[in-house]
């Protein structure tokens, strides 16, 4: 009981202080806001985020960082090639070469970025067009329900990466936008599933029907009270669809429908010609391997920790 | 003067192919003068929230059948248009909910869910109508309006809420307020002061009130006319200090002598009705209340019991006497 006085309470500053916030907390915090400061305070989400951040920063930079051009052929490397052998780190090439002499490196940095555009641009593609089937299906529901959703239930029950593959294979050459085209297909039933659910139990909830008794337009209804509403799970699964569409493309250029072009760098594709050298040098077969894994590994925690920041409550 | 809503003979059945129809509401039928307070009665699964729903025409759009007529000023609503019928909601007749957590849009500011109704109903421009919200907040007693209108339903209290969605229900004065169960969701405490604000809004404005509740206190302090409803049928009507004083109806005086008493000896077994709600309704052939009737008799069981009309409706062949 040596307790200096005063200690026991905090300070009247301090107690003024944080009566100030809580005041301020009641002045409008959506409840986005709320999950973000929950996702702030998960180590997986941060974990995930960090990896995002730095593959983002990666690729945007890319050019800045590698020191040279991914389809940039080098004597001295060419010239140390041996069927047996693949030079490894030198001064100037700090991975080595890679198996036609080109700076290894390089070229796993530059990847970086077809990684991201298709990535990228295969889920939002597929976001926006299944965003829109599925707030067509759950809005309207009746026949214009059933037509999409049977589209929909065709396009689900067909193998992902086969129908990327069938549909890249249709393309008469193929290239990145062929492999974008391709897996945002793959996307759009994902999304499109999501969200006429999402839809459906908005259209029966509470709000929705407090809404109705007001007489607010049936647009009005869907685009501002169903929808805000419904897009939680699918915000949330397009961070999910990230990594998968990373996969989706790397295996596309790995079975040789990628993107052709040699002065890109891709790695599904660096993986795929690195196979004929596994006994020769692994690590050209490794880095690809581990950066894919990695960047995907990012997209997929941080999705999961987005799920449980958006309904605390529940799944797990 | 003339009755602003007049429910006949509405009946809703809900359908569903292969089965037989399910009747919820079966023949209701009252009247409500304008700035009245009316109160729909009855324990769950009575048919009062479908009755309220029906005259919102809130009802599925698919699996139901709604017969009869609902007048509101000379115009059957069941036979407006949909579109004619969305303009009528919220302007010349409106609704507050059970839930009224659930009945807000929760990812969208309390500000916007009042403003919304003003712009629609009201053609009033994004400025004026924030304050007039910031106003009917105001009015229905929500502390420091200006600030609540950015707040999103999760940040206010039960009480509040419901406040909200009274101010977003009168926001255009309507001349009908359906309220089904207001005050369930609350505590007592709050139930009274939701109640008192209802009573004084609705004399300010000169809004009719139906009053749906299985709560009997609710009725007590607030109806000036009671409709008692008992499996889709309505079973007694009666002013409200007539039927307290003496309820004619066994169901109302089962009804009304289930209510315990603080001043009871302890220790005292509380009375109650036997029996619960049968889903089907056999009003056909017999009274729907008989078997768990204390005052049955066989006459009960061979028809359905004629409805007598004076002063107060009543549809039972052996009431309780008026003592």
């Amino acid at each position: 009981m040596t307790t200096p006085r005063g200690s026991l309470r905090p300070r009247p500053s301090t107690l003024l202080k944080r009566k100030k916030t809580r005041i301020d907390d009641l002045g409008g915090r959506s409840l986005t806001a709320d999950a973000l400061v929950r996702l702030r305070r998960n180590p997986v989400a941060i974990v995930g985020a960090v990896i995002i951040g730095l593959f983002v920063l990666i690729s945007i930079f890319a050019p800045l960082i590698a020191p040279h051009d991914a389809g940039a052929v080098f004597p001295e490397l060419q010239r140390t090639l041996r069927p047996d052998s693949i030079p490894g780190s030198m001064p100037g090439f700090p991975l080595g070469s890679d198996q036609n002499g080109r700076d290894f490196f390089s070229r796993l940095i530059l990847a970086s970025r077809q990684t991201l555009i298709v990535g990228v641009l295969a889920t939002l593609i597929g976001l926006v067009f299944g965003v829109v089937i599925g707030a067509l299906a759950g809005a309207f529901g009746g026949w214009v329900d059933t037509v999409l959703m049977r589209v929909t239930d065709v396009l689900l029950s067909i193998p992902s990466l086969l129908l990327a593959i069938s549909i890249a294979a249709l393309a008469a050459r193929p290239s990145q936008t062929t492999v974008i085209i391709a897996v945002a297909l793959v996307n759009v039933p994902i999304f499109a599933r999501l969200l006429r659910g999402a839809m459906l139990a908005q259209r029966d909830s509470d709000h929705v029907l407090a809404a109705t008794s007001l007489g607010v337009k049936r647009s009005a209804i869907v685009v501002r009270h169903m929808l805000p509403n419904a897009l939680g799970p699918v915000i949330v699964q397009a961070t999910l669809t990230l990594a998968t569409s990373i996969l989706d493309a790397a295996a596309l250029s790995f079975l040789g429908l990628g993107d052709g072009d040699p002065a890109r760098a891709e790695w599904g594709l660096m993986l795929a010609n690195a196979q004929a050298y596994l006994d020769v040098r692994p690590a050209l077969a490794f880095y690809p391997a581990v950066a894919i894994i990695l960047v995907a590994l990012g997209f997929t925690l941080l999705g999961e920790a987005m799920r449980e920041a958006i309904d605390p409550k529940g799944r797990r | 003067m003339s009755p602003l809503l007049e429910v006949e003979d509405l009946k809703v059945a809900f359908t569903r192919r292969g089965e037989p129809d399910s009747v919820a509401v079966d023949g209701v039928g009252f009247d409500v003068q304008p700035g009245e307070i009316v109160g729909l009665v009855g324990e769950s699964g009575c048919g009062k929230s479908v009755t309220s729903l029906a005259i919102m025409r809130l009802l599925p759009e698919r699996g139901n059948r709604v017969t009869g007529s609902i007048r509101m000023d000379g115009d059957d609503l069941l036979a407006l248009s949909d579109s004619a019928m969305r303009e009528r909601r919220g302007k010349d007749l409106s609704m507050i909910f059970q839930d009224p957590l659930s009945s807000l849009n929760p990812v969208i500011s309390v500000g916007l869910q009042v403003t919304e109704v003003l712009t629609r109903h009201r053609g009033m421009k994004k400025d004026a109508a924030r304050r007039e919200a910031a106003d009917l907040l105001d009015r229905v007693g929500i502390p420091d309006p200006r600030r609540r209108l950015d707040s999103y339903p999760h940040q206010l209290s039960g009480g509040m809420r419901q406040r909200a969605l009274i101010a977003i229900a009168l926001a255009c004065t309507p001349r009908l307020l359906i309220a089904d169960e207001p005050t369930t969701a609350l505590d007592v405490t709050i139930q009274a002061q939701i109640l008192d604000l209802l009573k004084q809004l609705v004399a300010e404005t000169g809004t009719a009130l139906v009053m749906i509740t299985h709560d009997l206190g609710v009725v007590a302090g607030l109806c000036d006319r009671v409709n008692v409803l008992y499996g889709g049928r309505i079973v007694e009507r009666a002013e409200r200090h007539e039927l307290f004083r003496t309820p004619r109806h066994p169901y109302t005086h089962g009804l009304l002598g289930s209510i315990p008493r603080l001043d009871g000896p302890p220790g005292e077994e509380l009375a109650a009705i036997r029996g619960s709600v049968n889903d089907n309704l056999p009003w056909t052939d017999a009274c729907a209340f008989a078997p768990r009737c204390p005052r049955k008799l066989d006459a009960c069981t061979a028809g359905t019991p004629p409805v007598t009309e004076n002063g107060r409706l009543l549809r039972c062949i052996n009431p309780v006497e008026a003592s």
